[in-house]
């Protein structure tokens, strides 16, 4: 995976450097969007969650790198990585493919791997969305779509839509994952842009657990019907 | 001064932007209000710095400067931002030693100057431009006379502060004669580095803007309008991923508009005796900001667009874009008058003051509503629902629309300009086809070939070749396609449409002496204004300069350029070392202009004569688009 990423990089640095006195019109950028870094409230503890994407590129060919997971009781109780290939296919769509790596702290439960595909952009409407199928071993399959919406009572205050569906090919006991839609997720977060950087929020999640995976958190004693509230702030540079 | 929307008080005090020239309190005290309410409270009338003769030294350094309650290091030509004043004599031959004391190349280019293409000054193109250290000599016979301007054009150096007006005096009698003579140069001003704000473009285009949509404007559209045409209304918008209220790109959150290189705060003065008639010369020195700009309660005459002399015209207003110069001649009566030049997407402004006694001030007036586009600015053909009827009147039934607001005046300069052109006929369209297909697979140009088309526009009413979207239009790379670009030489452009002002538009452009080549065009070339702004991409045609072929001109044919704007946004084209003759309706008196306005979503035309043997730059003048939206031209014996 590291040595996909270099080979990328390289390739990105390697095209057109013909310029128009002196200007580069497609430099190379780096970007970090930390759409989310939150505190939500739960009983006993105060699990912070996160979901970040950066990336580096040009116009029409970056490499996308994408994470979220949860940090509770000291220690990150599951993460996600995802280290993609992203090209503009459309104005406004980039087709993403890649890898994609899970794990877990909790003793017992193993990393998953998967081949990512998917794309990343806004639909009409502006509908923000970011959906992908990912193929694991085993067989194992996933899909996954999130979308959001931004409606601007200001040009700072922003109340912010979002909605995220996973589902799974078949049942995965070691994660505690079952097959079907597994789970879904609505957000809605008002957020104050004090600068394009650094937007705090706060907002209500709504997380479900459906089939087989609502089945083994029950089993655990865990919510599988859990409305949180959450305070945290949306990074961008 | 900014537009308060653009700054939540907290900003206000911690990036202290108002301090310069005004107490602090003063400041506060004027969070908030209407700009009219905040009064300079001093002004100078330190005149610009100027040098005459046909000799000059100009030093390119960094200068410390402080705009806005900040020090930052602006690179300046000559010693100040803007540069001095150059004041040629037409005829002369001048001599310029331009050092640079940079530690990066730089160069100067002499913007609408007929000259040689090694003394152009662009890098790459006209020379190797100037090393560090180095001092290029520029030589050259001036041929022409008027209000001109230079500026970098290496990197974004321009938008540091680079730049500077040009006088010529004209050989012959002058024949505006005035009392005053004044250069007003706008600029826009950021403490930011130039490479950051096109990085932070690129990574998200809507970054300045803060003058978009929300909720409370939906709803105010819904009680209007009722909840059915709203939605139709806003269904292409929100279909398409556009904005209505993409004007600038970059704006008065981080640009301070300079006049003169005076802020807001301070204020440019100049003076004037009763009676006395004035002429103020317009510069747009801007790296990215269109102005409109009035002097209320002044008629102004316009008495030359671009440096040359046009057949006078009297308005309340102009718009002026990037790169262009209009000269105006006022005869103000005793009292003050506020030179008011606000950003297109008032989001700022510019201002001085036309007074007899220094310590008259006049108020400044408050911003004007935002401008938002309409259907028309994309492109659009005027069927949706609830224009078909408006149109029909014809009546002042549509202006109540503010989405809407297509002035009565385009839609007559549609009829007309139709009218104007007998004996159009349509192209068969396979032939066209057939010529685009077979253009080069780069995709440079779609030239429509000299022989056997009897169609080809006559001289001065534009053109008749049909609009076509070459292969290389279609990708990520381009978001919009125009479906049916209209000539709105008579609209002067939206948030200027029936204000109830005067308001200059090109049809208005007409050449004082008779147009020195009135030859028929031999062939056209149509040029798409394309891009992604979200992307933040600019390109012609869909190439990107970088992987562009140049444009061959045969030198002393006469060619017309048509450009189609693919986008949302104006584009000021530059074409160096050749006029660009506008096609405003008259033959007889074709204005001649270096920078030319192409309105979103629709088209314009020029003619040009290939009088220039060389390698030039043609290019959009937005700083941050230049780099994309840029050819090189080669002007040969063999051409095409």
């Amino acid at each position: 995976m590291r040595k996909l990423a270099l080979t990328m990089l390289l390739l990105l640095t390697l095209t057109g450097v013909a310029r128009a006195g002196g200007m580069e019109d497609d430099p190379l950028l780096a970007a970090l969007i930390v759409d989310r870094l939150e505190m939500r409230t739960a009983d006993g503890s105060n699990p912070i969650f996160w979901d970040a994407d950066a990336w580096i590129g040009k116009d029409l060919n970056k490499l996308w790198f994408k994470t979220e997971g949860e940090y509770r009781d000291q220690k990150i109780e599951e993460a996600e990585f995802q280290a993609l290939y992203s090209r503009a296919v459309d104005p406004n769509w980039d087709l993403q493919a890649g890898v994609r790596r899970d794990t877990y702290q909790e003793p017992g439960m193993p990393d998953r791997n998967w081949l990512a595909v998917g794309f990343m952009g806004t639909a009409p409407y502006y509908f923000d969305v970011d959906t992908a199928l990912f193929l694991g071993e085993d067989g194992r399959t996933s899909f996954r779509f999130k979308t959001e919406y931004e409606f601007m009572f200001t040009q700072r205050l922003v109340l912010v839509p979002e909605f995220e569906l996973n589902a799974y090919g078949k049942n995965d006991p070691a994660t505690r994952t079952g097959s079907g839609i597994s789970e879904t997720e609505l957000g809605l977060r008002l957020r104050y842009e004090i600068r394009r950087e650094f937007a705090p929020y706060v907002g209500i999640n709504w997380n479900r657990l459906y089939g087989k995976t609502a089945d083994y958190a029950k089993e655990e004693g865990a919510d599988f019907d859990d409305v949180q509230f959450v305070i945290g702030v949306r990074l961008r540079f | 001064m900014k537009n308060p929307l653009y700054f939540p008080s907290s900003q206000l005090i911690s990036r202290r932007r108002f301090v310069t020239g005004l107490a602090a309190g003063g400041a506060l005290l004027g969070l908030g209000l209407s700009p009219a309410r905040l009064l300079a409270t001093t002004g100078s009338t330190t005149p610009m710095p100027e040098r005459r003769g046909n000799h000059f030294t100009l030093d390119i350094a960094p200068l410390t400067v402080n705009f806005t309650g900040a020090m930052r290091t602006a690179t300046a030509i000559g010693g100040s931002v803007p540069g001095p004043v150059l004041r040629w004599r037409e005829g002369d031959t001048v001599t310029l030693d331009v050092t640079n004391r940079l530690a990066v190349d730089s160069s100067i280019h002499w913007h609408g100057i007929i000259l040689p293409t090694g003394m152009d000054g662009v890098p790459e193109i006209s020379y190797p431009g100037i090393r560090p250290g180095e001092t290029f000599r520029y030589r050259f016979t001036v041929r022409q006379s008027g209000t001109f301007w230079y500026h970098s054009h290496s990197g974004f150096q321009e938008q540091t502060g680079m730049y500077g007006p040009i006088v010529i005096e004209p050989r012959d009698q002058e024949p505006n004669p005035c009392d005053r003579d004044y250069v007003v140069m706008l600029s826009d001003w950021t403490d930011e580095e130039p490479d950051s704000v096109y990085a932070k473009l690129k990574k998200l285009s809507h970054y300045y803007n803060f003058n978009e949509r929300t909720v409370g404007d939906l709803i105010g559209e819904i009680r209007e309008k009722g909840l059915a045409r709203t939605w139709n209304d806003r269904a292409m918008w929100n279909r398409m991923r556009m904005s209505d209220r993409d004007l600038s790109d970059v704006t008065g959150y981080t640009y301070t508009y300079l006049m003169n290189g005076r802020t807001p705060s301070e204020g440019w003065t100049g003076l004037f005796k009763p009676g006395e008639k004035v002429r103020l010369r317009f510069i747009n020195g801007s790296a990215m900001t269109f102005f409109d700009v009035r002097i209320p309660g002044l008629k102004m005459t316009v008495v030359a667009a671009d440096g040359q002399d046009i057949q006078p015209v009297a308005v309340d207003e102009f718009r002026i874009g990037v790169a262009e110069t209009y000269d105006v001649v006022v005869e103000p009566d005793d009292g003050a008058y506020c030179v008011f030049a606000q950003a297109i997407d008032r989001s700022g402004y510019a201002h001085g003051t036309l007074t007899p006694d220094i310590s008259l001030k006049a108020e400044v007036p408050p911003f004007d509503p935002l401008p938002l586009l309409s259907h028309k600015d994309m492109g659009m053909r005027m069927n949706m629902g609830d224009m078909d009827g408006s149109m029909s009147m014809g009546d002042a039934g549509s202006m109540s629309m503010n989405t809407m607001d297509s002035g009565n005046g385009a839609m007559n300069a549609k009829t007309k300009r139709e009218s104007a052109m007998p004996g159009m006929q349509p192209m068969e369209g396979a032939d066209m086809n057939n010529t685009v297909m077979g253009a080069p697979a780069k995709g440079t140009m779609a030239s429509m070939p000299s022989e056997g088309m009897s169609g080809l526009g006559k001289a001065g009413y534009g053109s008749n070749a049909p609009v076509v979207h070459v292969p290389t239009e279609f990708g990520p790379h381009v978001a919009m396609r125009t479906e049916n670009p209209q000539y709105r030489l008579d609209d002067p452009g939206a948030g200027l449409r029936n204000n109830g002002r005067r308001v200059l538009c090109y049809a208005d452009l007409r050449n004082l002496h008779p147009t020195p080549d009135p030859r028929e065009p031999e062939r056209e070339i149509q040029l798409h204004l394309t891009g992604n702004m979200s992307r933040y991409m600019w390109s012609i045609n869909g190439v990107k300069y970088a992987d562009a072929e140049p444009l061959r001109f045969r030198y002393g044919e006469r060619l017309r350029i048509t450009f189609v704007n693919d986008t949302m946004m104006n584009h000021p084209m530059h074409l160096h070392g050749m006029w660009s003759d506008l096609e405003t309706g008259d033959p007889k008196a074709i204005p001649r202009k270096h920078t030319v306005i192409v309105q979103p979503g629709s088209k314009i035309s020029y003619l040009v004569t290939a009088d220039a043997m060389g390698s030039w730059a043609y290019h959009c003048h937005l700083l941050y688009h230049m780099a994309g939206m840029f050819r090189k031209v080669v002007v040969s014996e063999e051409g095409k």
